[in-house]
């Protein structure tokens, strides 16, 4: 996708380009509070959050929902962002990994993998993090096996996956059983 | 945890911070998103770049048509060879830190194509989306020239490279007679072997920010293992005074190499940057993530001879590897197969062979990861012949020198990761036959392999600053691609001086910190660490000093070595009532800040006494579908000898890190060229595989003891390359006695499994 042009492409030459869109306001819970942006309709909520929010702890690592490095909660559910245009987004409620912790107090998959050393370079953390959020909330991981086969969406190229999964068992073992009661 | 306590050495006391399981002092930034990568750094009217790149392997560009981009609103400029500033034209002027003999690429130079998916222009644009959107409207002509990317034919044409990077050494000179020694072998094995190309791929694409300033200075966030290779980058390409340009960069979302040298979105950003007066960051995408280098394509061949008892008699190893047309990329691919087994007749060859790409890049243990799998392959294969135990012929040919060079190994604790690998691993309950160990149409099979890897230490120079409250803040201009530096430079720095570590912080990334050479080739702690320890211990003895000053003190005339620094405090070994805390001392003699500099310089004389190296033992368990080929590692052990652990828990990860790497190597990763376009083809996630979570099972990491005083001032070898090296060959070699197939050509994807 990356190669726009070459000696075989195709003979858009001739066509004018279509105008970039018009910007439109979006309003949208982040983090607990409402926001309105501006945006065009082009705009992922990835990049809405990175450029336009300046909350870059949602990462892009391949912009393809290939790598779930942009991975947030929209509505309780893990989505990819860069899969998801921000202005679908309209009167939802979007929890990025800035809106985790409840202020000094770090959302216990937090500490866990800080305890776990669940990353090493970290760029895929948050993504880790709220993917392994989402989940828990989804109650259909009882083995480690689930573990990994649902947190398989999220690369990691450092390789930590074992911590991973400790991290995530930690939070597991310690919740209500009541957490894991979902639909398998 | 590692030190004998055989020599008396001040960092293994009670309390000491070196050897702790510390967690990360940047956690907490890291999973709460406060830490900022290269992109991350948003200012006020920064303008976006996007690449466009070549459609073709090789040719010249006849006509780039920008008219449709520039006629959007909010396209500011697009770069193309015919519009760039004037750029230097001598080699030296474009060289970097980690380049090695050539021509480096310069982009935007002239109309030459000389590598498919080269940068070939630049949109700049007033949003990402707009930028990306222009550098579709542009029309390149080009035409094409016939291009060469199938290593097998280029390799009619290969040569003998000199010492054409720095670190690499060509092979030693033939010993004895290998190939007659190898005819005459009572048992022999002769295998042919092929490593894929592979790509770094870390998690965060490449990207600058370049930030301009009105006075024309520039602030630049790279994605870099050496802040001060960008900066000398940007000054020698642009022609700029280093006062001009100040490189930060905290946090890089890790690199495995991808970073030792400047990529081309530095030279785009910093190129829009100063001819449009503008802040301007570039990004790569994934797929452009494939368009500069990468593990080079090996063809290898590894021949052995032995007597009937297992002991070598014969060691060929002959590589042929791909450089690009313009540089010399080498890496220490054979060498080790002269150092790994005593054996009198040895013949190692290195060759490269030049194809139009672009020129390969060091990726975790270069060489070593491609060289040592043929090596650990044939000795199993080896092995199977002779109906030995591979573990007992790795013994029986055991050495404590290195055979290249005669010199002794400063330390070499190998045997005792052979003995505890395998004792953890269960090794001794194997049955040695292939396809013995089946579970219903699972055939389990267990392997195992060595691992090799340097020991360097380069020069680097490191600072601190001591306030009277005791906190204590030290820097140098390395980096932290993930192995954890920020946390082990803390804990040196606060062991030294007795503080606990939430005093203590150390700060990297910074073009304006002393010198640090790039992080690589697991030398960060050797040599940034010991610069930390050299500038600590002058803080140490400046304290000391000052306290031995006070006439009216309790530590009157004692010397730095009477003291133990602990809790903030300086206590008399003779009575440790005889106390003064940092802050007592610096009041007492009116000082607010206590500051110094210190170079690490290494025992060059008794390291070239030496041979210096770390050393693992892998051991691996598959299972192998029979129906479907597919295979999944159940468990590996990686048993490390890496000199001093300066933090286990991160060491851990790393060498886990690496296994999975090691996975990845043996299993998924290859970057696959369709030779018509001569161009990679998977170059995606989607279709270019890395280990995923499901991919990784059990992972074993022992470090077992290991003293050394002849490495560095710490004892510590580093670890991030050893846990990868070893690690597909230990897997190759389980497959077989899964299956009873020799799969030599890596990966082995189940394809290559099911047809073998």
């Amino acid at each position: 996708m990356s190669q726009p042009t070459g000696p075989a492409s195709r003979s858009h030459a001739r066509k004018q380009p279509a105008p970039p869109p018009e910007p439109m306001d979006v309003t949208l819970t982040i983090n607990g509070s409402r926001k309105t942006l501006r945006v065009a309709p082009w705009t992922s909520l990835l990049d809405a959050l990175r450029l336009h929010l300046d909350l870059t702890g949602t990462k892009k690592g391949c912009d393809h929902g290939q790598c779930g490095a942009c991975t947030v909660l929209v509505d309780g559910r893990r989505i990819n962002a860069c899969l998801t245009l921000a202005v679908m987004t309209e009167g939802r409620a979007v929890t990025t990994i800035e809106g985790l912790a409840d202020g000094e107090a770090l959302h216990p998959l937090q500490e866990a993998f800080v305890e776990q050393d669940a990353f090493q370079c970290g760029y895929c953390t948050p993504g880790q993090i709220c993917s392994a959020v989402g989940l828990l909330e989804e109650g259909q991981a009882r083995t480690d096996d689930d573990i990994r086969e649902l947190m398989s969406g999220n690369l990691c190229r450092c390789g930590a996956y074992p911590n991973i999964v400790a991290a995530i068992r930690q939070v597991m073992d310690s919740q209500p059983a009541s957490q894991d009661g979902g639909t398998p | 945890m590692i030190a004998k306590p055989t020599i008396p050495d001040p960092l293994d006391r009670p309390g000491s911070q070196i050897g702790k399981p510390v967690s990360r002092v940047d956690g907490r930034l890291k999973v709460t998103g406060g830490a900022k990568y290269a992109a991350e750094f948003n200012t006020p009217g920064l303008a976006h770049g996007y690449i466009v790149s070549s459609a073709i392997a090789r040719g010249r560009i006849l006509a780039v048509d920008t008219a449709k981009a520039l006629a959007l609103p909010g396209v500011l400029q697009v770069f193309t060879h015919e519009n760039r500033p004037s750029l230097p034209w001598f080699d030296r002027k474009w060289k970097d830190d980690d380049a090695p003999k050539g021509s480096p690429f310069r982009p935007l130079y002239d109309a030459t194509i000389h590598h498919a998916l080269q940068p070939i222009a630049l949109v700049v644009a007033e949003s990402f989306e707009l930028a990306r959107y222009a550098a579709r409207l542009i029309h390149v002509t080009y035409e094409a020239d016939d291009h060469q990317t199938d290593l097998r034919e280029a390799s009619a044409h290969a040569f003998t490279p000199g010492k054409d990077k720095g670190g690499f050494q060509p092979p030693p000179k033939p010993r004895g007679d290998a190939d007659r020694a190898l005819a005459e072998a009572e048992v022999s094995v002769d295998l042919q072997f092929t490593q894929a190309v592979e790509h770094h791929n870390p998690m965060e694409m490449h990207a600058s920010t370049v930030v301009y300033h009105n006075d024309g200075t520039l602030t630049v966030h790279d994605k870099t293992q050496g802040p001060l290779n960008t900066q000398t980058y940007v000054c020698n390409v642009f022609d700029l005074s280093k006062d001009s340009v100040r490189v930060i960069s905290p946090f890089v979302g890790g690199a495995f190499g991808s970073g030792l040298r400047p990529q081309h979105q530095l030279f785009m950003a910093a190129l829009a940057a100063i001819t449009l007066k503008r802040s301007v960051r570039v990004e790569l995408t994934r797929p452009q993530m494939f368009s500069f280098g990468h593990r080079p394509e090996t063809l290898q061949r590894v021949a052995l001879g032995a007597r009937k008892d297992g002991t070598l008699t014969a060691v060929i190893h002959e590589a042929v590897q791909e450089t690009s047309q313009n540089e010399n990329y080498v890496e220490v691919v054979v060498n080790w197969s002269g150092q790994q087994y005593t054996c009198d007749n040895v013949r190692l060859d290195y060759k490269l062979a030049r194809m139009d790409t672009h020129t390969p890049l060091d990726q975790r243990a270069p060489g070593a990861a491609t060289g040592i799998p043929a090596l650990e392959i044939a000795i199993d294969a080896l092995a199977a012949k002779l109906g030995m135990d591979p573990l007992e012929l790795r013994l029986k040919n055991y050495t404590e020198v290195d055979p290249n060079t005669g010199k002794p190994f400063s330390s070499k604790e190998l045997r005792t990761c052979f003995r505890q690998g395998a004792e953890r691993f269960g090794w001794h309950k194997r049955s040695h036959a292939p396809r013995s160990m089946r579970e219903g149409r699972q055939l389990v099979g267990w392997g195992m392999a060595t691992g090799v890897w340097d020991a360097m230490q380069g020069q680097a120079v490191a600072s601190a600053r001591l306030g009277i409250d005791g906190t204590l803040t030290v820097g140098s201009a390395t980096a932290d691609i993930g192995p954890g530096t920020y946390t082990a430079m803390t804990q040196i720095a606060a062991d030294i001086l007795g503080l606990p570590i939430d005093q203590v912080s150390f700060q990297l990334g910074d073009s304006n910190l002393p010198m640090a050479p790039l992080q690589g080739g697991s030398w960060t702690v050797s040599s940034v660490g010991s610069a930390v320890k050299a500038v600590c211990d002058r803080l140490r003895d400046k304290l000391a000093g000052l306290a031995a000053g006070l006439n009216d003190g309790p530590l009157k005339g004692l010397r730095a070595d009477d003291l133990v620094f602990a809790d903030g405090f300086l206590i008399a070994k003779a009575d440790p009532s005889w106390r003064m805390s940092i802050t007592e001392v610096m009041r007492a003699n009116d000082l607010l800040v206590l500051e110094d500099e210190a170079r690490s310089i290494p025992y060059y004389k008794s390291q070239m006494q030496h041979a210096l190296g770390t050393h693992s033992a892998i051991f691996a368990e598959v299972r192998v579908d029979e129906d479907l080929g597919t295979v999944q590692v159940t468990r590996v052990v990686s048993a490390v000898a890496a000199g001093r652990i300066i933090n286990p828990k991160t060491a851990r990860s790393q060498v886990m890190g690496a296994v999975v790497w090691g996975i990845g190597m043996a299993l998924e990763e290859e970057s696959m060229t369709d030779q018509s376009l001569g161009r990679f083809m998977n170059h995606d996630f989607g279709e270019y595989h890395i280990p995923v979570n499901a991919d990784v099972h059990d992972i074993d990491v022992i470090f077992v003891e290991e003293q050394d005083d002849i490495v560095n001032p710490l004892g510590a070898k580093g670890v991030g390359e050893i846990g990868i090296v070893g690690v597909p060959a230990a897997i190759a070699n389980a497959i077989y006695h899964a299956t009873g197939k020799r799969l030599c050509d890596l990966p082995i994807t189940l394809d290559r499994i099911l047809e073998a």
